[in-house]
């Protein structure tokens, strides 16, 4: 089993941006003790959806090759809690792209009010640099083709995103 | 070419954003991972943060020279031997070595970078 912490992308600019959303729901079971009779969703996880949007928005720039491991969450802010019935909306910017690691910024807003904020650092890791490989190719096609990454998603100029052939 | 005092300053700005230390811990004798707790990860993001503020290019293992502290040419019974330590002055001739030669332990070499190393390590760069 795997922790989806974003529903779908909305928007996907291939090494800018990346918008992806986050639908709260009191049937997730995770909200049931946290805390009981007031729900609310934990910051600790929606910098988890706000690593997964940034993450993908990385890794794709770099056609999947290396693992991309969320490395440090720096200037973390958070300004009121979300909770069941919120639709989270990750906004993810690429501040800095190399081949070894990637400086994202990203924001998570409750209809029109910012709800967080965070500068998300990824190091690009390749086999042998301690990371296991994260993802069997079509797994992570399954999860691209869940999050409508072929759907929305442009490259640099304009194009749609190819879906690769895996 | 900035002076020695603007290459610290944004140096320091590099190393509080990257390892949220205090500007106050940031002084020139401070030792990057004994007094700043910086941790391998950390040397990547500090690399961004100089490229970005200093616009100069820092190559892999320039900063951080693991290849040669983990290689059995450059390492005998876990000291840097004198081929070792020849490599560490060719390639980092930015960091004083006076106190690692004392005592050339691997594990001692994380203590051994401080912040004016930094300091000549950019403006090394910025001349070049």
């Amino acid at each position: 089993m795997r922790w989806f912490w974003i529903d779908r992308f909305n928007e996907f600019v291939r090494g800018k941006s990346a918008t992806a959303v986050k639908n709260v729901s009191l049937a997730e079971e995770h909200l049931h003790d946290h805390f009981p009779g007031a729900a609310l969703m934990p910051n600790s996880l929606i910098v988890e959806g706000m690593a997964q949007t940034a993450g993908l928005l990385v890794a794709e720039a770099i056609d999947y090759n290396r693992r991309v491991v969320l490395a440090k969450v720096a200037a973390a802010e958070f300004h009121f809690d979300a909770v069941p019935g919120d639709t989270i909306v990750f906004k993810a910017e690429v501040l800095d792209l190399k081949p070894t690691g990637s400086l994202t910024k990203v924001r998570s807003t409750v209809g029109d009010r910012l709800q967080g904020e965070a500068e998300l650092f990824f190091a690009h890791l390749e086999p042998g640099e301690g990371v296991p490989k994260l993802f069997e190719p079509d797994e992570l096609l399954r999860w691209l083709d869940q999050m409508h990454i072929y759907d929305v998603g442009r490259d640099e100029t304009g194009q749609p995103l190819v879906r690769p052939d895996w | 070419m900035p002076s020695r005092d603007e290459i610290f300053e944004k140096v320091k700005g590099a190393l509080v954003e990257a390892l949220g230390v205090d500007e106050d811990e940031v002084s020139p004798t401070a030792t990057m991972v004994g007094d700043l707790g910086a941790e391998s990860i950390d040397f990547l993001d500090i690399v961004f943060r100089l490229e970005k503020a200093f616009g100069i290019k820092i190559q892999r293992g320039e900063l951080f020279p693991e290849d040669v502290l983990s290689s059995t040419e450059f390492v005998t019974n876990g000291k840097v031997n004198e081929a070792g330590l020849n490599e560490l002055k060719t390639r980092m001739p930015f960091i004083d070595l006076t106190k690692f030669e004392a005592n050339p332990s691997v594990q001692n070499f994380p203590n051994t970078l401080t912040v004016e190393d930094m300091v000549r390590y950019v403006a090394t760069k910025l001349a070049a």
